[in-house]
């Protein structure tokens, strides 16, 4: 039980170190963004009080408090749930992480779960013949596609789709519909528009996964249980599900958790694409509009995501493992 | 000194043999050969000129413009060549920095051990849990001025070194425990002659691997900052070539698609040819993995 608290207390103090970070490097930063933002404000013509107010609005913290005073309230800001306002868009950035979080989640699990299946079928495949064409060819692809930035692929996946062969959209999350009347046509538009995003995801991310399942597979075949299971006589479908199968997958499904925590940070490139309005959209559009409320609530949602995950892993892991627990 | 030579010729010797032996080692040596060429001694023989040509718009593949012109006249493979030397710089010097604050904290860790040790792992697993890319757009979107080449390599640097860290760490703890180390101690040769004579040359072979992939991880994140349009720019870069070409949608555009597909193949050649030594390199660092063959 200690070690769960060592874990949350852990998650806990990366949490505010995000916290910190994202706040600091707004006020340390040599040109200082507050002032610019202030400086936005005189630029559209308020008096210096109103720009004052507006920017203190946005972010939750008064800029020209003393910097501690600053800090505790933005903290407070962060801890109650108001993340300030976006400039750019002119609404919460609560509001716009609401709108941005279930295309993220509705792409990029599906994606996970295409690519983290294909990954352990074709690991575990792989492992059982080593040095053949499959194992040769897939070894390569997946050493080589984790260093590729994913929008490489993606270039040629909308080349190819929807320009060459027009079978499919290139961007957005829709089109031709009324967002308002979820029907038939909604559906299948939107899923449309989710093909091509989600394969760009899946081919870039599927060889992480097979590696990891061939190295895991391997290993446990020089296992003595499962030796002592080929020795009893038992069906090799058998020992393939319930000996290797059960035992080599038990990393990957932690590694599962910490990929749904990072898939805000890790769609960045895809989703801006295509276009698709996630938080890797918006996080890049508020870079853009140089928008610091919303950049710094993006990334505190990813952060937390992210830590939320690995702390879920922890526990998943030690549930499935129990050697885990008694270490 | 002439026995301290004859070893290391032995060992270049070997690594020749196992670059030799596999023909896809031999083409990421040929890739990333090329490359080091193109960036080295390309700008001399096509100068970089921005300027704008507008009559030149979008030419076709010629024997002038081998690879034909941008939407403003420019050549596109003088953009490839002299964005080659760029985009290697920083990949170097982003494989650099990696390096150095990785081997510091992963060698110092994995030798001091003890509260050290646990305080450091804490800020690396920190540094890991934080999102990688948005943490990285998140310092370079609070820099309001021009970076140069060198602070882009810092902070890329700065944001990937954690993993290599902790990997330089496990392999410091098993150097540690093998038996030539154990009869240093025994001979009393001092602390500082185990860690440098011994320790470090043990891990020279997987800092040079982890430095090939801090390599790809500098390409890869300098693209990531370039093409997203994230950091402002001033000189020609394939990540760039990229931004811009996406800027005038040239997908849609037959004549701009190879002004968006040059700096794109060069990214994934190079990428390979990167993959491809790091991977010949495990295979000198462990030799489990060459009699696999």
């Amino acid at each position: 039980m200690r070690w769960i608290f060592r874990k949350a207390a852990l998650s806990l103090f990366t949490l505010f170190c995000a916290i910190t970070i994202n706040f600091f490097l707004y006020r340390m930063m040599p040109g200082n963004p507050v002032d610019m933002m202030i400086q936005q404000f005189l630029a559209l013509g308020y008096s210096y009080e109103e720009a004052l107010t507006r920017v203190s609005m946005a972010l939750s913290f008064v800029p020209t408090a003393p910097l501690h005073e600053q800090y505790v309230s933005f903290l407070k800001g962060v801890l109650t749930g108001n993340l300030g306002y976006s400039i750019w868009l002119a609404t919460p950035v609560a509001t716009i992480l609401g709108y941005g979080i279930p295309w993220t989640v509705f792409s990029v699990s599906i994606s996970l779960v295409i690519s983290f299946l294909l990954g352990i079928v074709l690991g575990m495949h792989m492992a059982y013949r080593r040095g053949s064409i499959i194992d040769k060819v897939l070894s390569f692809y997946s050493s080589i596609t984790t260093a590729m930035p994913q929008n490489i692929l993606g270039f040629f996946m909308i080349w190819v789709f929807a320009i060459q062969l027009k079978w499919l959209p290139a961007s957005g999350p829709y089109s031709g519909v009324d967002p308002r009347v979820f029907n038939l046509d909604f559906v299948i538009s939107v899923l449309r528009h989710a093909v091509l995003p989600i394969l760009t995801y899946v081919l870039t991310t599927v060889g992480g996964w097979i590696l990891t399942m061939k190295s895991s597979t391997i290993s446990v075949l020089g296992e003595y249980y499962v030796t002592a299971a080929e020795a009893r006589g038992l069906k090799d479908r058998r020992i393939v599900t319930a000996y290797v199968g059960r035992n080599a997958m038990l990393p990957l499904f932690t590694r599962f958790a910490i990929a749904l925590g990072f898939m805000f940070g890790g769609v960045l490139l895809i989703e801006n694409l295509f276009l698709y309005p996630g938080i890797g959209r918006f996080l890049n559009q508020a870079v853009y509009a140089r928008d610091y409320p919303l950049i710094s609530g993006l990334f505190l949602i990813t952060a937390v995501a992210v830590v939320a995950a690995n702390f879920m892993a922890d526990l998943l892991y030690s549930r499935l493992d129990p050697r885990i627990r008694f270490e | 000194m002439s026995e301290r030579g004859r070893r290391m010729s032995k060992r270049l010797m070997l690594a020749f043999n196992v670059i030799r032996k596999k023909p896809s080692t031999m083409a990421g040596f040929i890739i990333v050969t090329f490359f080091l060429l193109m960036a080295l001694i390309g700008p001399f023989f096509f100068p970089l000129d921005i300027r704008a040509y507008p009559a030149k718009r979008y030419l076709p593949p010629s024997l002038e413009h081998p690879l034909g012109t941008d939407a403003y006249g420019r050549d596109v493979l003088m953009q490839i060549i002299n964005g080659s030397r760029e985009a290697l710089l920083i990949a170097a010097m982003t494989g650099l920095v990696t390096i150095s604050i990785a081997t510091l904290i992963g060698v110092s860790s994995g030798i001091l051990g003890g509260i050290f040790d646990e305080v450091m792992m804490r800020i690396t697993e920190i540094f890991l849990m934080l999102p990688q890319y948005p943490l990285l757009i998140l310092i370079a979107a609070s820099l309001p001025r021009e970076l140069n080449l060198f602070e882009v390599s810092l902070i890329i640097g700065i944001v990937q070194w954690p993993a290599t860290a902790r990997a330089i760490r496990s392999q410091v703890l098993a150097i540690r425990e093998r038996p030539f180390i154990e009869a240093a101690r025994c001979l009393n040769l001092g602390r500082m002659h185990i860690i440098f004579r011994e320790i470090i040359p043990n891990l020279m072979p997987y800092l040079v691997m982890s430095f090939v992939l801090a390599l790809t991880g500098g390409i890869y994140s300098q693209v990531v900052l370039f093409s997203l349009g994230i950091l402002r720019f001033t000189s020609v870069n394939w990540g760039v070539m990229i931004n811009i070409a996406l800027g005038e949608a040239a997908l849609i555009n037959p004549k701009a698609w190879i002004y968006l597909f040059s700096p794109i193949v060069c990214i994934v050649l190079l990428q390979t040819g990167f993959v491809l030594i790091s991977s010949a390199l495990e295979e000198i660092f462990n030799p489990r993995l060459r009699t696999e063959e």
